[in-house]
């Protein structure tokens, strides 16, 4: 079973379940990096329908190991949609009044050009050999999706955490092309301490023998146990710690006393190594590398002269932030500075906090809160737009 | 939100202050009631500023734009002349530093518009001098251990500040027990007695 999903990873990074945009040699990716990459492609999933006025469309930017599949069966994990709870007919972000578009981030693994798609020019797998992507990298490539579907200015962008990164970067270069964005558990900068986890992410999967110095498709061999040891890490930093111990506490994992051994005694333990053994299946270790560092190098500031308020100066962008109050990996700090540049810059914002101990993840999860935000701020977005209700 | 809010009479002088299609920023925007009415009667461009998480939730679900922050703390981050009228109502005496507040307000909008309960109502000089104790009225609901009211002025000490912040007065009004306007013509100590609650809209 984990076999034959890792084996349908590798079939998605080049022939995709989800429609591909192809962009030739005449319409190359201008790369942060200074190079260009073509040919390569977007895979993207739609839900709705676009109006006559292509004025309905939201973009959802998915975060670090999401994809394109954000309200249909996952077709490598056969799960929901990761943002099923919100997005679909009749939910918050309602697929019968809205077009929905998610593509997969370049760089990624199920579809969209990344680490472990054919490289035109070897016939190998890019592994390494891909230039480094960058969050500007990522959104320049949704521009060219959204052109192609003629679409003149997005109604709304939506994403979380990398994909809130994604967000603020739309916002802040494509402004005009942004009626409205809503940038949930993410900040405009990677933090030192951020940048230091996924650097523990990054080393695990490197030290991994099989790992080949990225080429280890090469190889028919896939560094599973450094992958599974970065989540583990990682997925720490999604929750917190007083819902680690609502959950788990010391509970023992199937056994009645410690076994005075190093099997996974205690319930999170056999948790964590669950959560790394299947995300193995699903993700191609060389795209961790890559999305990791694209985040690391996010600095939006940096970009516009040091100074925040300056990436949105002039914007007529409405602004939506959330935070949550127990997620110390984006705390609640990082959006609050984006409030005050975009205070600066007279943009119109609203921003909540949301009180809960889900950590992170709670962008992810059902909580009404959340949602009776992001309704509100659609609902009143829409009546700007002149959308009917 | 400091006072009743039963008693929020100040509501509608404060609107009618403000022309249509304005830019507005209310501090201290509670629950969203002015900001609603203002968008509502307006079609003003209306931001708010609250400091409970829970007003800012509330005012966020019903669509209004409103982000969490503190008076004495938060009002640094917005530029110069940024709106055409910034609100601060019933929320003055509730701040830290109401100088600073004040300052800042004048500094943010081209106007500002303050309402504040009035201090030297007769009932509450009354509640002083004869009972002796603090006084707690229908609009002034707290006692003095948990009320969030640390500022409390008169009309006459506003209108103190105002000169030493070279602050021009454009408009005053005075609200008695009844929500009703007291006439133009009285004399301040008038208004400084009978008024329960004052709106000014200033500018500098």
């Amino acid at each position: 079973m984990a076999a034959q999903r890792a084996a349908r990873t590798n079939i998605e990074a080049d022939n995709p379940s989800s429609p591909v945009l192809q962009f030739g040699p005449d319409k190359p990716l201008k790369l942060d990096a200074g190079t260009l990459l073509s040919p390569f492609q977007v895979a993207y999933q739609t839900y709705g329908t676009l109006n006559d006025a292509r004025s309905n469309a939201i973009l959802v930017c998915h975060a670090l190991t999401g994809d394109q599949h954000v309200a249909n069966t996952n077709p490598v994990t056969g799960k929901p949609g990761w943002w099923e709870v919100l997005i679909g007919p009749g939910k918050i972000i309602d697929t019968n009044r809205f077009f929905v578009i998610c593509a997969n981030v370049i760089g990624g693994c199920l579809g969209s050009t990344g680490p472990a798609s054919t490289n035109p020019a070897t016939g190998k797998p890019y592994g390494l050999d891909l230039p480094i992507i960058t969050i500007r990298d990522m959104v320049r490539a949704q521009l060219m999706l959204v052109d192609h579907f003629g679409i003149e200015k997005l109604f709304c962008v939506v994403g979380g955490s990398m994909g809130g990164m994604q967000v603020l970067e739309w916002a802040a270069s494509h402004s005009e092309r942004v009626f409205s964005a809503l940038p949930i558990a993410t900040g405009a900068r990677h933090s030192s301490q951020n940048i230091a986890f996924h650097e523990v992410g990054r080393q695990a999967v490197m030290a991994d023998p099989d790992w080949h110095g990225g080429k280890y498709l090469d190889f028919g061999r896939r560094p599973e146990k450094g992958l599974a040891v970065a989540r583990m890490a990682a997925h720490i930093t999604y929750l917190s710690e007083a819902a680690l111990h609502r959950k788990f506490g010391r509970n023992l994992q199937d056994r009645e006393a410690l076994t005075f051994g190093f099997d996974a005694d205690f319930q999170i333990e056999s948790y964590l190594r669950h959560q790394g053994m299947t995300f193995v299946d699903r993700f191609d270790a060389n795209s961790y590398l890559y999305l990791t560092r694209a985040m690391d190098y996010f600095d939006l500031a940096a970009d516009h002269g040091g100074r925040l308020a300056d990436a949105f100066a002039g914007t007529k962008t409405r602004f939506c932030l959330v935070s949550f109050t127990s997620d110390w990996l984006f705390p609640t700090g990082e959006s609050r500075s984006v409030v005050h540049a975009l205070n600066a810059a007279g943009a119109s914002v609203s921003f909540v906090e949301i009180e809960t101990d889900r950590g992170h993840d709670a962008f992810l999860l059902d909580e009404p809160e959340l949602f009776a935000a992001i309704n509100g701020f659609i609902a009143s977005a829409a009546r700007a737009r002149g959308l009917s209700l | 939100m400091s006072v009743n809010r039963a008693q929020r009479v100040d509501l509608d002088v404060v609107a009618d202050l403000i022309p249509p299609n304005s830019r507005v920023l209310d501090v201290g925007s509670g629950d969203g009631v002015l900001l609603e009415l203002l968008q509502e009667t307006r079609q003003v461009d209306g931001r708010g500023m609250e400091l409970s998480q829970r007003g800012v939730n509330e005012c966020v679900a019903r669509g209004l734009s409103v982000i969490q922050g503190d008076a004495d703390k938060d009002l640094g981050f917005y530029p110069d002349k940024g709106f055409d009228f910034v609100v601060l109502s019933q929320t003055l005496q509730a701040t830290r530093n109401p100088k600073l507040v004040l300052d800042e307000l004048l500094r943010i909008g081209n106007r500002a518009i303050v309402s504040f309960p009035n201090f030297g109502h007769w009932r509450v000089r009354f509640s002083l001098l004869i009972k002796g104790r603090m006084p707690v009225t229908k609009d002034l609901p707290y006692s003095w251990y948990d009320t969030p009211n640390i500022h409390f002025c008169t009309i006459r000490d506003f209108v103190n500040l105002c000169e030493e912040l070279g602050a021009t007065v454009e408009k005053a009004t005075a609200l008695d027990a009844n929500g009703q306007k007291i006439g133009l013509s009285m004399p301040w100590w008038f208004w400084n007695f009978f008024g329960q609650q004052a709106v000014f809209l200033l500018r500098r």
